[in-house]
């Protein structure tokens, strides 16, 4: 199974892909929408403002093939700001793909942005999270999605309970890296790609 | 919960780590990239390389360094050291360093901290800091290798790099760096009353107590060289005794 990583031309996907290697999947950069459109799985990754991703993928015809992936439930994985892409309106500005419903919000805590390791908790029976219960991976970002509806997943805590990941279905997100996440960022890479191919 | 971080700094001058002593008798002690493996199999949390020869633009082996490292490692990792410029930074976060640290840059053009947390977010962008004892609770930010005063305040300056879009502080204290004797608590702990976002302690770390005393002040992380470089297989149990002092540490 090939996975593809969107390439809409803003920073590096590279860590992502050598991860993703380690974890055991043919992984290819490409920012071609029929590529994106036929892999196994896609996925969106990056940091930074969400507005940048938004319009880098609009621009490059990928948000379009992201659109028809979701339509036909193929999966999709955001990670980081690729999390928040599949949600709405974001209040640092740009609109997510609004595959799950809810805005992308400033975190409200004492230190913010969001930085180091955090002990997932895991809601319902996301397979993406399997045996990732209390487990500790890294987080970088200053805001983070709201979803309306209760979504398996998991969360953690930052000034309350954040989104750490989501899973319905073919479409999946997680928030913290999994690429800088030790061991427990690489057992999630081996799960998502054990749940792209049942997806 | 957050956990408090352990921070290995490897300092770096021609695609080598180095130790030495304020820049003399530099010693090679190893590779970067099989170096930081073996403290991420151990335990630390994040990573620092600093070049400290302050490399010019296009200096390749810490380019070299960032593409192996970016690929590599299994946790996040700083660059910094002699980045000067926008398309220095942009060219080391685009070849996968997770975030870049900018000391005397920032001082010269403060400007460059907003441009890169626009363009990278402001998690990506780290602001050193070099504080110089000048009174009680007051500091002055130093470049140039302690060097050169610059008239700021710490905690003012401090407060100015989050206002331009720092999304984490590394505070040297630099009349406790290298001494061993514990980080600069007041200094530390004035920073991180004032600003929002994360401060990672740094200079003079020797014991477990020390980086204790730094989270107690209210520092995110601790960074720390010479008691890891020593011996990077206490690593596990300096996380260990912070474990049992009460402190949230990833095990």
């Amino acid at each position: 199974m090939k996975i593809v990583l969107a390439d809409y031309g803003a920073g590096n996907l590279r860590s992502v892909s050598s991860a993703l290697a380690r974890a055991g999947a043919e992984t290819i950069i490409s920012p071609d929408p029929a590529a994106v459109r036929e892999a196994g799985l896609a996925v969106i990754a990056g940091v930074g403002h969400l507005a940048a991703c938004a319009e880098g993928l609009e621009r490059e015809g990928l948000a379009d093939a992201l659109r028809e992936r979701v339509e036909s439930a193929r999966p999709v994985l955001g990670i980081c700001v690729g999390l928040q892409m599949l949600f709405e309106q974001s209040e640092e500005g740009g609109q997510g793909l609004g595959f799950f419903r809810g805005p992308v919000v400033r975190l409200q805590a004492r230190r913010v942005p969001h930085m180091g390791w955090n002990t997932l908790s895991v809601r319902g029976k996301p397979s993406i999270l399997d045996g990732l219960e209390g487990e500790d991976v890294y987080f970088a970002h200053s805001y983070s999605a709201r979803p309306v509806e209760e979504l398996p997943g998991a969360e953690v805590e930052h000034g309350g309970p954040i989104v750490a990941a989501v899973e319905r279905g073919a479409l999946a997100g997680v928030q913290f890296h999994p690429e800088r996440s030790a061991e427990p960022g690489a057992r999630l890479l081996r799960n998502v790609i054990a749940w792209s191919r049942s997806a | 919960m957050v956990k408090k971080r352990l921070i290995p700094c490897l300092d770096v001058t021609k695609g080598r780590v180095v130790k030495g002593v304020r820049f003399l008798e530099l010693r090679d002690i190893g590779d970067p990239v099989e170096m930081a493996t073996r403290y991420s199999e151990y335990g630390a949390d994040e990573l620092v390389f600093l070049d400290i020869t302050a490399t010019v633009f296009g200096h390749e082996p810490i380019v070299e360094l960032v593409e192996r490292a970016a690929t590599e490692l299994e946790i996040p990792f700083t660059v910094g050291g002699g980045v000067s410029t926008l398309e220095h930074a942009r060219r080391l976060l685009r070849l996968g360093a997770d975030k870049v640290a900018v000391n005397r840059a920032a001082v010269e053009r403060p400007e460059l901290l907003t441009e890169l947390a626009e363009e990278f977010g402001a998690q990506a962008v780290v602001c050193a800091i070099d504080s110089k004892r000048v009174g009680p609770g007051k500091g002055e930010v130093v470049t140039h290798g302690a060097r050169q005063p610059r008239g700021l305040d710490t905690v003012g300056w401090a407060l100015e790099v989050v206002e331009r879009g720092a999304g984490e502080i590394m505070l040297t204290s630099i009349d406790a760096d290298g001494t061993r004797e514990g980080y600069d608590l007041e200094i530390t702990g004035l920073v991180c009353d004032a600003v929002s976002v994360p401060v990672i302690a740094s200079g003079g770390a020797g014991t477990v107590k020390h980086l204790a005393e730094a989270f107690e002040v209210g520092a995110e992380a601790a960074l720390v060289a010479s008691i890891v470089h020593e011996a990077p297989e206490r690593i596990p149990e300096i996380k260990r005794e912070l474990k049992e002092a009460g402190w949230p540490v990833r095990i």
